[in-house]
């Protein structure tokens, strides 16, 4: 591997792409291979499942054992902190979400403070893991899951499916077609018009179709691009020696914005999302 | 090779370059739209800030899929043998 202490021979463009490199397993020939996955489907990115399955243990390991433990007459510091994020999430559903589901709110606390946490994991500093990882023989990892774009695929992938489960569900599969074909331009269905109807349709179902998968590849590509375009920085900020500190600083102060407000745009709009699926016209 | 690896990089650039430059455009007008809001109403700050901020992650999505997109192109180009 090109990255040990013994040789300090790696360029900077090794360097990046090092920290750029999931830690990957893969299915070569029946065989499960480390490494050597490129262009092969049955990959498995380890880092990133390892460290996304953990913290959503984390979170619910946490969250789980304050709700056990809740009182109301000498509440801890983590209480008052479960609480204010609880609150925030639940004033932002009842603002944007106007339907009937005992889904909602429980979603986008998880996304939230999932996606939180998977952020988070960014300010640690870009060294730190990947050479404790190193020290114990694994080759790669990348820390932060939501900069893997599988990760923030599934996630949207989920909300998509969820998105079409309630149009169906909620409006009938009739009225779920309607809503593709008939919007925007209302197809004629007397007189001479009916001719252009089957076109019409086309034009509606081809604008509609677009701006229904522009929702999950919008939301996923969103976190991503945000997450990706931040670590990279960090890693290049890394690159600089001894200056590396007061740029790390100003750039991890603001990144904390992006990280939060990434995770609260991507709770937001999944309500959103959510709440037009629901809702029944007339 | 060479000229792909030119073309590469300059299509890199232009990504970027026009996705920062059109989104520093409409957030100035936000930021200036949300300034006029709050002199106007005070009181109406904070809630006027939070949307501000909604949008604000909207616009990025524009820049950052842009972006996502020219740092593919940079480190793992398709053409480039």
């Amino acid at each position: 591997m090109e990255e040990s202490h013994a040789s300090a021979e790696q360029t900077a463009s090794e360097y990046i792409q090092h920290h750029l490199t999931n830690l990957q397993v893969c299915r070569d020939h029946g065989e499960w291979v480390w490494g050597h996955c490129a262009g092969n489907f049955m990959t498995v990115n380890v880092d990133s499942m390892f460290f996304s399955a953990v913290l959503g243990l984390v979170f619910l390991f946490f969250f789980r054992k304050v709700a056990k433990q809740a009182t109301a007459g000498k509440p801890t510091k983590l209480q008052a902190a479960v609480e204010l994020v609880i609150g925030f999430v639940d004033g932002s559903v009842r603002d944007a979400f106007h339907g009937h589901s005992k889904l909602i709110a429980p979603l986008s606390l998880t996304i939230f403070m999932w996606v939180l946490l998977m952020n988070l994991m960014d300010l640690i500093p870009v060294d730190w893991l990947p050479m404790a990882a190193a020290a114990v023989g694994v080759p790669y990892l990348k820390a932060v899951p939501t900069t893997d774009v599988n990760v923030t695929f599934a996630m949207s992938i989920s909300v998509f499916i969820l998105i079409i489960f309630y149009s169906i569900k909620m409006k009938g599969f009739v009225g779920f077609t309607k809503e593709l074909t008939m919007h925007p331009i209302a197809p004629p269905t007397k007189g001479i018009g009916i001719v252009f109807a089957p076109f019409i349709i086309a034009f509606n179902f081809i604008l509609e179709g677009v701006s229904l998968l522009a929702k999950p590849v919008s939301l996923s590509l969103r976190l991503f691009g945000n997450m990706y375009a931040g670590e990279l920085i960090f890693i290049l900020i890394a690159l600089l020696g001894l200056y590396q500190l007061p740029l790390h600083f100003g750039w991890a102060v603001f990144h904390i914005l992006v990280v939060t407000l990434q995770a609260f745009i991507f709770m937001m709009l999944t309500i959103v999302y959510l709440s037009s699926a629901h809702e029944v016209e007339h | 090779m060479d000229f792909v690896i030119g073309m590469n990089l300059l299509a890199v650039a232009l990504l970027i370059g026009l996705g920062a430059l059109g989104v520093g455009i409409g957030m100035g007008l936000l930021g200036g739209r949300f300034l006029e809001g709050a002199a106007r109403q005070p009181e109406l700050a904070p809630m006027l800030r939070t949307q501000m901020f909604l949008v604000v992650a909207l616009l990025d999505a524009i820049a950052m899929i842009g972006v996502g997109i020219a740092l593919f192109f940079a480190f793992a180009n398709p053409f480039i043998v």
